[in-house]
């Protein structure tokens, strides 16, 4: 697939006041309102239940808004349709918070099934073969080091490993945003510290701007402080002064309302208690 | 105060909705032929052994309970009438459905919910493929092509279950008798009426499963939910169709 190497600056996803109801009266999310702009990585971060996946699949176009307005790539969809729609999500990657493997298909055809299936990569009206897409597939099997497993099913694989096949799935269309929901939610310390060196490694090759969500604030941390050098191979500490480092930002989310949205200094310094439940290195409140 | 009827009449507009839906896509691009195939294997021929063995014991109790009744009326040489007619127009596509109701949509329910729940189904959307046309669609035409053939043959096994008790075991007629009789006695009003109800029952089998499958929430047990209420909701519908269809079919 070709990649796009010169990618602007522009934003990327924006929610202007969005709620969303379901059957109960209380929203499930309240008048949200946020910005990512390209080469930006967001941490959102808040309690079980407080609305980020619903958040998630909105900028999906998986649920519609009850009220408020959504741009993807500077384009208003609100109020676009299924159709629509599909052409607006085969630019974004995505890991589900249950997984979504699916389970009847191999390793190789799970990689390969946005390839496959997007109108965008159909050439002549015909859908790509899985011969002809199998290198692509191959170079991100080999990417998150699960190169060996294309004709394996889902089920013979690990939690972690089957975190790493989603990643693959979402980046093979080389996507200009990334949504990852909990990549690291149910797996050991040392499983979901790979999984987030994986995503800083992928920020580095690719540039893409994603959104992460997450319970541990180890992860927003080391998303926020770390870069991968490729030369040798390896993740190294972000001095203090780069610019790199503006790139990360943070958002807690509580009962469906935005109750943050700053830098990981600023997340250190609230004293909200909620919201310094989610920093690494919480204030001390001082009275 | 009508709050009660507000979730059935929902669920009822979602159905027609995702009726509507599944039969368009059959005639669109792209379609998934291979889907279709493997349903029809799960649905017609998995069913094959139990619907031949459900249909031979149709004919053969119908055909011991009528002897009795018949020899009352010294009538003993209708019972193949009685039985081709019973059958073919409400019993073997009835217990058919029913028998695929509680095979398939609870398979269908159970299946998709799970897909449901591992976030399968976003993940499709979310990759490009409509899961009505890629789910639903193959699941209907499977079910509207086998079911039908399942009924003929349900019936056909029954009728021949029928002439088992009739002629070897109860000596009630002679064969030749036997089959003239059923065959002669089923007029083309009982043909239409035991086609056109095996279809219907398709659609709701498959439309059933589909959409309670689609719309589970809450986990594992969801899907537990969802299986069964998908079995619950196809079997009343089914007597509520066949109800109608043989009212409308009687005034003719
Ligand atoms: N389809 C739905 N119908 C009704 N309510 C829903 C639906 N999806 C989510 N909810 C409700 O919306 C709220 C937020 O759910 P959401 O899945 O976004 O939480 P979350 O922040 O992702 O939590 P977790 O960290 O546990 O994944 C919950 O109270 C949930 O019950
Ligand atoms: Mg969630």
């Amino acid at each position: 697939m070709p990649r796009n190497e010169a990618k602007e600056h522009r934003c990327i996803l924006k929610f202007e006041e969005v709620s969303v109801y379901f059957d109960q009266p209380d929203p499930v999310l309240d008048r949200v309102s946020f910005e990512i702009w390209s080469g930006e990585t967001r941490i959102i971060l808040g309690a079980a239940g407080s609305g980020k996946t619903v958040m998630m699949k909105v900028a999906l176009g998986l649920l519609k808004a009850t009220s408020g307005r959504v741009s993807v790539m500077g384009q208003d969809v609100t109020d676009f349709d299924e159709r629509q729609w599909y052409e607006v999500r085969s630019h974004i990657g995505v890991l589900f918070q249950e997984g979504g493997l699916f389970d009847s298909l191999t390793i190789e055809e799970n990689v390969a099934y946005p390839l496959l299936n997007q109108a965008r990569f159909m050439v002549g009206g015909k859908k790509p073969t899985l011969d002809t897409v199998r290198p692509d597939v191959q170079e991100a099997l080999n990417f998150v080091e699960l190169g060996n497993t294309l004709n394996k099913f889902p089920s013979e694989l690990s939690g972690g490993m089957r975190r790493r096949v989603g990643i693959a799935r979402g980046s093979v269309a080389d996507p200009d945003l990334f949504l990852y929901d909990s990549p690291t939610a149910g797996l050991d310390p040392i499983t979901a510290n790979t999984i987030i060196a994986l995503l800083i490694k992928d920020r580095e090759m690719r540039n893409t701007t994603a959104a992460i969500i997450t319970h541990r604030f180890q992860d927003g941390h080391l998303l926020a402080n770390f870069r991968y050098n490729p030369e040798k191979d390896r993740l190294e500490r972000l001095p203090a002064s780069s610019p790199l480092r503006e790139k990360t930002k943070f958002m807690v989310m509580k009962e469906g309302r935005l109750v943050f949205e700053g830098r990981e200094a600023e997340l250190d310094a609230s004293l909200d208690p909620y919201i310094s439940k989610f920093s690494m290195h919480p204030a001390k409140k001082v009275s | 105060m009508l709050d009660w009827l507000k979730s059935p009449i929902l669920t009822f507009q979602e159905f027609v909705n995702l009726a509507g839906r599944a039969s368009l896509n059959a005639f669109r691009r792209p379609f998934y032929g291979q889907d279709l195939a493997l349903q029809m294997d799960t649905i017609g021929v998995g069913s094959l052994p139990i619907t031949v063995l459900i249909g031979f014991f149709s004919g053969v109790i119908m055909a011991l309970q009528m002897s009795r009744a018949l020899s009352q009326y010294g009538a003993t040489g209708q019972v193949g009438q009685i039985t081709a007619i019973t059958l073919v127009r409400e019993m073997g596509p009835v217990l058919t459905a029913l028998l695929i109701a509680g095979r398939n949509a609870s398979g269908i329910a159970s299946e998709l919910g799970s897909m449901k729940v591992s976030e399968q189904i976003d993940a499709m959307r979310a990759l490009g493929t409509d899961p009505v046309k890629k789910l639903v669609t193959p699941r209907l035409l499977a079910m509207c092509i086998t079911l039908p053939l399942l009924t003929i043959i349900a019936d056909f096994v029954g009728i021949v279950g029928g002439y088992m008790v009739a002629v070897p075991l109860l000596r009630l007629t002679t064969g030749s008798q036997y089959w003239n009789n059923a065959w002669r006695s089923l007029e083309y009003n009982d043909i239409a009426q035991g086609l056109i109800k095996p279809l219907l029952f398709a659609f709701i089998i498959a439309l059933v499963g589909c959409l309670y499958g689609m719309r589970t929430s809450g986990g594992t047990q969801g899907v537990g939910r969802a299986t069964t209420q998908a079995v619950v909701v196809a079997s009343v519908w089914i007597f509520i169709v066949t109800a109608l269809v043989t009212r409308i079919f009687v005034n003719l």
